[in-house]
C-alpha cells in the first residue's frame, strides 16, 4: 500500500519556520540534519503520530520565489492542516501574533481559515464538521 | 458600470463580496463555489474583478503580499439618483 509519508513547503528561513510550525502551530519537531551550505533536512510532524512529516524545505531554487509570490498574491494556500476547533485556534493564534488572511469561514461541511506562516506561505486551517 | 453589472457572474462576485471586506481571489473562488454553486476558473474571476474594479464597484489593496478585494457600492447611488424610488400612493 502506498501512503503519504512526507510533504513539503518551501520556507524562506528554516529557523523562523521551525519556530512557527512548532511553537505557534503546535506541531512536533522531528528531523534536523545539517545538509551543508546552511541548509537543513528539517521536518515537523503531528504530535504523538510518527506516520507523516512535513518538510520545511529551503526556498533557494530560483523558480520558488516567483511561483510562491503568485500563489500568495491570489491568496492560495500551500498546504492544509486540520484542527478540531477552528474558532478556538483562531483566538489562540491571534493571541500569539499570527496573521490571518482569511478568518474562520463556514462552507457547510468544513470551516476554513488561512494563516500567514511568516516564511513565505499561506496555510489553510480546516475543521471538518460532523 | 451598467456593462459591469450585466454579467450574472459579476453580480455573483458582488454578492460574494457582501459577506465581508478584504477577500483574496482564493476566498472569492471558494465562496462562489460554496455559497453560489458557481464554478469559474481563477483567470475568469480575475478578469471579472478587473471589469468591476474599472467600474469602481470593487476596490483592491495589498495586505502583506496578498491582494484583497472589497465591495464599493458608491457607484450604485447613481442608479437611485437617476430613477428615484417612488413613495407608495
Amino acid at each position: 500500500m502506498i501512503r503519504i509519508h512526507l510533504a513539503s513547503v518551501f520556507v524562506t528561513d528554516q529557523t523562523k519556520a521551525l519556530d512557527f510550525y512548532t511553537r505557534v502551530l503546535g506541531l512536533e519537531p522531528r528531523q534536523d540534519i545539517d545538509m551543508g551550505d546552511g541548509n537543513r533536512w528539517l521536518t515537523v510532524g503531528n504530535p504523538g503520530d510518527p506516520s507523516m512529516e512535513l518538510l520545511l524545505e529551503p526556498a533557494g531554487h530560483p523558480a520558488v520565489a516567483p511561483f510562491r509570490e503568485a500563489l500568495v498574491e491570489d491568496g492560495i494556500p500551500a498546504a492544509q492542516l486540520a484542527v478540531d476547533d477552528l474558532e478556538a485556534e483562531h483566538e489562540r493564534l491571534v493571541g500569539l501574533g499570527a496573521t490571518f488572511v482569511q478568518p474562520p469561514t463556514d462552507f457547510g461541511p468544513v470551516v476554513v481559515a488561512v494563516i500567514d506562516d511568516t516564511v513565505g506561505n499561506l496555510i489553510q486551517l480546516a475543521q471538518m464538521k460532523g | 458600470m451598467y456593462d459591469a453589472l450585466a454579467a450574472p457572474a459579476r453580480r455573483a462576485i458582488l454578492d460574494v463580496l457582501t459577506a465581508r471586506d478584504h477577500q483574496s481571489l482564493f476566498e472569492i473562488t471558494t465562496r462562489l463555489l460554496g455559497d453560489h454553486d458557481i464554478s469559474l476558473t481563477r483567470q475568469a474571476i480575475s478578469q471579472h474583478l478587473a471589469v468591476l474594479e474599472e467600474a469602481g464597484l470593487v476596490s483592491s489593496r495589498r495586505e502583506g503580499r496578498t491582494r484583497l478585494h472589497s465591495l464599493d457600492t458608491r457607484p450604485l447611488r447613481a442608479i437611485a439618483r437617476r430613477w428615484p424610488d417612488k413613495e407608495p400612493e
